[in-house]
């Protein structure tokens, strides 16, 4: 049995967490606008910028983001790129964000009621403009619940990178845990941090749920 | 510099590959089965008139759902031994993925429930059908079919993420990849195939629930539209 | 629980019954009975309480004061046996309710089996029995999504009356269907009234009240107004069922 939590202890593991809010915001960031390029690739007029997109899709949600990261990080040094840690997992998770944002920013677009689209079409204007100024607009407003409800898991996935060596709020943990060898006491408080991180966004996305439900209840109201 | 790439060298360990699949398989379909039962009774319990039961419920699902697989599984792992019990790996990861999973379909269950219209509940009452029948047969049963999609999808996720269980030594599919490619200093071609199988196990699997599905519900099987 | 059967007090009867919602009275005084093998119609307009009072008749609204007996049960009391009130009683809604995961059948057999604990079979023949009844024997094994709305209110008919109840309750079964599907129905009921079936429906269908009803009672703003034969309609004593009579309120 090693020695007591200290002070010390904490400020690594608060450390920690910082980097995993870090990391979560690389992802969030690279993830969105990549996201965002799919989701647009996801409804392009041509067909193979479709089908690309959507191998591109499929194929990562078919994947476990623990493999994606092996891959990223072993599987990169054995072809000769070896990347950091901290470049295998923001580069990985980028990737799955990617994926995951983009079919939701998707179905966000999709979502947007077809009479919009059709009166867009009938003002005569572009299919940039459509986009920019008619579809889009109303789309962010559907895809803030969904999103602010995926950054829970993108908080959640950042704990991963710990099994490439990257010290985020979970590798921190298991390091204090190699001098303390308390792990369910220090796993407890991890787990109570994170909680702490993503309880309050979930709680968030269910209000945004709720008033967006409110909010097109009004629309679809007669005037 | 060239990047030789030996995919054969590696494809030469499909039996173990193949015997980390189906442990994989395993796992998902053992959880998968405690989960439904436990996010069950746990949709069942947010409804009940206790409050204890009520809230109890609650913050069993808002603390799986706001928490990292990894972390939970570290702390069943680690729980367990302090308590004395020598369990066998697989038999820890099935428990901590139950948990895991219990959660999330007791959310996607209470949905269900909710989307029963009050209407039949009340002529199911007019029938004198007792509250436990009613349960079962007006609010349980449809739910079910109606959310079936969804369960579908949950489980396939659950078993995506049954790879994190290589961090407490289930020799399951992602832990027999590591173990081949520190063998064979192949790392791209082991995580690439890997992959590919993973792919292939997802398919697999929602064959395998489709299936199930017209199994379980006539009405889909005859009717082809959803409830 | 104690049973008055004697073929002289009516089979439902409803004294000074008081309902409200919040601030809202609902039912302001509401008396009325209904003698085994009558057929009475309950009339009103939208808010009038005539569907709060046929509800209230089995237990799906409890009430504030006043006294309701039904079969010989208090159903005003809080003891109430609800599951065999339920069973003397049958109610339709005007949403028919079908059980849409299950066959016609199924949703037949359901109650019987589970309540009345008869075997598969004896509820299979019996299931037969009632879509003869109402004429959809054909729709043994089809889901309620694959029926019209008049024949999924007739499958309903056939579910209750499966329980054999003394009592049917009809909640405005005619208001959701098309007219043209609302005949079908009305003929079933018809059927019924005829072989002796004790019923009480609240209605907009004047014409057919008017046809098969031995007593209305008029409803307005929670308390019954007028009560009689047909004749009321055609010779309304109250000002308010002279102005419900006069408005087209009323499908003839």
């Amino acid at each position: 049995m090693g020695g007591h939590l200290n002070i010390n202890h904490l400020l690594f593991l608060g450390h920690g967490a910082l980097w995993t809010i870090g990391l979560s915001l690389i992802a969030l960031i690279g993830g969105g606008i990549a996201g965002f390029v799919i989701a647009l690739a996801r409804i392009s007029p041509l067909r193979s910028v479709r089908l690309l997109s959507a191998a591109y899709v499929q194929l990562i949600q078919g994947t476990p983001l623990l493999v994606i990261l092996f891959l990223g990080y072993f599987g990169l040094a054995a072809i000769g790129l070896k990347v950091s840690p901290l470049a295998a997992a923001g580069a990985s998770l980028t990737l799955y964000v990617a994926a995951y944002l983009g079919e939701i920013w998707r179905g966000s677009i999709q979502s947007v009621p077809k009479p919009q689209w059709e009166a867009a079409e009938g003002l005569a204007l572009s299919r940039t403009q459509r986009m920019m100024k008619v579809i889009l607009p109303q789309a962010i407003r559907i895809a803030t619940p969904p999103t602010v409800g995926f950054m829970v898991q993108i908080i959640k996935n950042t704990s991963l990178a710990s099994v490439v060596g990257f010290v985020e709020l979970m590798r921190s943990g298991q390091i204090v845990n190699n001098s303390l060898f308390e792990p369910f006491a220090i796993y407890a408080i991890i787990a109570v941090v994170y909680f702490a991180m993503c309880y309050p966004l979930s709680l968030f996305s269910q209000r945004l749920e709720r008033r967006l439900g409110r909010g097109r209840a009004d629309f679809l109201a007669p005037a | 510099m060239g990047i030789q790439l030996d995919f054969l060298a590696v494809l030469e360990r499909w039996p173990s590959f193949l015997g980390g699949a189906v442990l994989t398989l395993e796992l998902a379909l053992f959880a998968t089965v405690l989960g439904v039962l436990l996010g069950t009774f746990a949709a069942v319990g947010r409804g009940t008139h206790s409050a204890l039961i009520a809230r109890g419920c609650k913050v069993y699902v808002e603390a799986i759902r706001n928490t990292p697989l990894l972390v939970q599984i570290f702390l069943v792992y680690f729980g367990l031994a302090s308590i004395g019990l020598k369990l066998s790996a697989f038999t820890v990861a099935v428990a901590a993925l139950t948990i895991n999973v219990g959660a999330y379909t007791a959310e996607i269950m209470r949905a269900g429930f909710e989307a029963i219209p009050r209407g039949q509940i009340e002529a199911a009452e007019g029938l004198a059908l007792s509250r436990l029948q009613i349960y079962w047969h007006i609010i349980l049963l449809p739910a079910v079919e109606r959310v079936y999609p969804a369960l579908t999808s949950q489980f396939v996720l659950l078993m995506l993420a049954s790879s994190v269980c290589s961090q407490i030594s289930a020799e399951e599919l992602t832990a027999v990849a590591n173990y081949i490619q520190s063998d064979t200093y192949r790392a791209f071609e082991t995580y690439i195939i890997v992959a590919v199988f993973y792919i292939i196990l997802s398919l697999v699997m929602r064959a395998g629930f489709w299936g199930l599905g017209l199994v379980l519900f006539p009405r889909r099987r005859r009717l082809g539209t959803a409830l | 629980m104690q049973q008055i059967t004697s073929p002289a007090t009516p089979i439902v009867s409803l004294r000074d019954v008081q309902k409200s919602f919040g601030p809202l009275r609902v039912l302001d005084g509401v008396s009325f009975a209904v003698e085994r093998g009558e057929v009475l119609a309950v009339i009103g307009r939208s808010g009038s309480g005539k569907s709060t009072a046929l509800r209230c008749i089995d237990r799906f609204e409890k009430i504030d004061c006043g006294e309701i007996i039904v079969c010989g049960h208090r159903v005003d009391l809080p003891d109430v046996d609800l599951r065999a009130l339920r069973q003397d009683v049958g109610i339709v809604f005007q949403s028919y309710n079908l059980f849409p995961h299950l066959t016609i059948e199924q949703n037949i057999t359901l109650a019987p089996c589970s309540v009345k604990r008869m075997s598969a079979s004896r509820a299979k023949e019996l299931a037969h029995k009632v879509l003869a009844q109402v004429g959809l024997e054909e729709k043994l094994h089809a889901y309620p999504e694959q029926l019209s709305g008049g024949q999924q209110q007739r499958a309903a008919i056939a579910r209750s009356l499966a329980m054999q109840p003394k009592v049917m309750l009809f909640d405005e079964v005619t208001s959701a269907l098309d007219p043209e599907l609302t005949a079908e129905v009305l003929k079933v009921i018809e059927q019924l009234a005829r072989d002796g079936m004790t019923m009480v429906m609240v209605t907009h269908e004047m014409g057919f009240a008017k046809g098969i009803a031995d007593r209305i009672v008029f409803m307005h703003r929670g308390k019954v107004h007028e009560t009689g034969s047909a004749s009321i309609l055609t010779s309304p004593k109250t000002p308010e069922l002279v102005q419900f009579v006069g408005t087209g309120n009323l499908k003839s």
